[in-house]
């Protein structure tokens, strides 16, 4: 199996149908399909171990993920908002690779002779060159395809490796083919070397809706491309879809012509947690479009659950508190995947008891360079924690390594925070363990005010949480500050948030 | 054979793709798949004649085979003479 197929299959259907609109130009999957082929023969000619980008989205990206899927090297797209040191160091881990993008700080940061650079223009006319006369038959496909540093918010990067079968496994499952009508549009805003940005182009391509590159999000720019292209479907994780709420807010402010997104029918989040009343809020501002939260990991080759437009509907209209709630949820694993929670020993847990999650499924890689991570019976550990409530819904509650121990308890993080920021002064909130002499570890809150609130009382945060939780749950210590850190995908950095405390 | 083998039809120009498979012959259009194409095609059987589709999925009822249509054609498919389904899959929201 080769993920290449999906790009073969469109472009064998619709060779002259628009693919891709990125900066204004237009490729049809013919065009894209030449352009892999040319890559491909590109990347053969150069020997190398790893296909690498360090660029913004653009058609490059279309042809690096499909040119080293044919020619069965794997595929790196890099973070390009890295540090030098972190980068240079990743680059050190891929030599000898091709790199497409920015040659300049590739030779500052990794002045490998054993490399092979091309310019983003480079990439794209040799591929094009190449075309007429390269291969068509593609690699065998029984080894990986795309191989992805995680984020390290909590350790060093590691180097999740996905198979070709574990991705075209999670296509042929979730996605039909052709299936989209020929107006359809998918507006892609996620980096290119984010799991949601390669798995919005493999599923888009195989779905055969057009992909709307947008290769550096700005609201207005998004506003203003959804509109023009008429965008039937986007992608955006929560921290991009509430600047864009805001930015509608501000055109409605300012008297100002409001884009027309009468063909968004629909919108997928994830990658972070999305805070409650914003889905509300969108919920309202978008009464005709359908909202999907999609929870996954890069390990997983993306989705593994998910809650549907009519669940958010539901829930969004429902007086009962349990329907209610499941907006904070990311609803139900996918039929072709398993879930489960686990305690420290490995035991499975009954609903509603919280736990680490593990997943199970074609689709799960659960596979680094190092090492695997899968036990003996195929179960991921995701390190993420969370339960499942009586209805097969799942709520996440952080990640395993943000559990606060205090004197031997285990206390998540999302439980304090979700009682606080019912507060009317809270904006946001984050729960993390401080030292602490006596527990071991103690629970530190920090707190955004709301803007036009002054500061809400440290000592009613605390009988907050002494009421309504516990009293081992009540915060040590709570600092005030502006914003929270975020990385750029909306994850929040809970090991700077940590440092805030140790000063 | 290995998922992600490449068969063709000796009765029509239908192409699948072995996404999973166990003891027995894949056959379309009545005739015996194989990798490379024969030099004169045949035509399908009269049994076997209600075409496959770009893009959908035939399994047997075990759930043993399964089989990606990656080029239509004339023929239908069939495993050791049994007639295989379109995979029914329930369409899910596009999630990314």
């Amino acid at each position: 199996m080769n993920i290449a197929l999906f790009l073969e299959m469109a472009a064998d259907a619709a060779p002259d149908r628009i693919a891709l609109v990125c900066d204004g130009t237009r490729w049809t999957y013919a065009d894209l399909l030449a352009g892999a082929r040319g890559a491909a023969a590109l990347i053969r000619q150069s020997e190398v171990a790893h296909v690498a980008l360090l660029d913004e989205s653009s058609e490059a990206a279309v042809m690096a993920l499909f040119g080293a899927a044919l020619a069965g090297v794997p595929y790196v797209p890099l973070n390009y908002r890295l540090a030098d040191a972190d980068l240079g160091a990743l680059l050190a881990r891929i030599s000898p690779a091709l790199i497409v993008g920015d040659g300049a700080r590739v030779q500052r940061l990794c002045p490998d002779a054993a490399n092979v650079i091309v310019s983003r223009a480079e990439f794209v006319a040799q591929a094009q060159a190449l075309a007429g006369d390269a291969p068509v038959e593609a690699d065998a496909g029984d080894d990986v395809a795309i191989q992805l540093f995680t984020s390290g918010t909590t350790a060093a990067p590691k180097t999740a490796i996905l198979r070709h079968a574990n991705l075209v496994s999670y296509i042929l499952g979730t996605v039909e083919f052709a299936a989209a009508p020929e107006e359809d549009a998918a507006l892609v805003s996620v980096p290119p070397y984010h799991i949601a940005g390669i798995a919005a182009l493999l599923s888009s391509i195989y779905a055969m809706r057009r992909i709307l590159m947008l290769p550096a999000f700005a609201p207005d720019a998004w506003l203003n491309l959804a509109a023009t292209e008429r965008a039937s479907n986007a992608f955006v994780v929560p921290t991009m879809l509430a600047r864009i709420i805001e930015a509608m807010g501000q055109m409605v402010a300012k008297g100002a012509a409001q884009p027309d997104l009468s063909a968004l029918r629909a919108i997928a989040y994830g990658g972070g947690k999305m805070p409650t009343e914003l889905i509300h809020q969108a919920l309202d501002l978008f009464p005709t479009t359908g909202f999907t939260n999609a929870y996954g990991l890069t390990e997983t080759s993306s989705t593994v659950a998910l809650l549907g437009p009519d669940e958010h509907r539901a829930a969004h209209g429902s007086d009962d508190p349990v329907v209610r709630a499941r907006l904070g949820s990311v609803g139900r694993p996918l039929p072709t995947v398993e879930i489960e929670i686990r305690d420290e020993d490995g035991q499975v847990l009954p609903p509603g008891v919280p736990g680490e999650i593990y997943v199970r499924g074609e689709q799960v890689s659960g596979e680094y360079r190092e090492r695997s991570a899968l036990d003996a019976d195929g179960w991921f550990p995701t390190r993420d924690a969370g339960y499942i409530d009586a209805d097969g819904y799942l709520f996440l509650s952080g990640r395993a390594d943000d559990v606060i121990v205090r004197g031997g308890e285990n206390i998540s993080p999302g439980e304090i925070e979700d009682v606080v920021m019912t507060h009317p002064a809270v904006a946001e909130a984050a729960a993390v363990a401080i030292p602490s002499h006596e527990w071991g570890e103690a629970v530190g809150l920090i707190v955004v005010p709301r803007a036009g609130h002054s500061a809400p009382d440290e000592d009613e945060l605390k009988q907050m949480v002494r009421a309504r939780l516990r009293s081992s749950r009540v915060p040590e210590r709570v600092l005030f500050t502006d914003a929270l850190p975020y990385n750029e995908m909306g994850k929040l950095l809970r090991r700077e948030i940590k440092t805030l405390f140790a000063r | 054979m290995k998922p992600g083998t490449k068969l063709k039809s000796a009765a029509c120009d239908t192409e699948v793709m072995v996404i999973r498979c166990g003891d027995g012959a894949i056959e379309c259009g009545g005739a015996a798949m194989g990798e490379a194409k024969p030099e004169a095609v045949g035509t399908p059987s009269a049994d076997f004649a209600a075409g496959t589709l770009m893009g959908k999925r035939y399994v047997d009822a075990a759930g043993t085979f399964e089989l990606l249509c990656v080029k239509p054609g004339k023929g239908s498919l069939s495993v050791d003479g049994v007639a295989l389904q379109v995979k029914d899959a329930k369409p899910l929201p596009a999630s990314d």
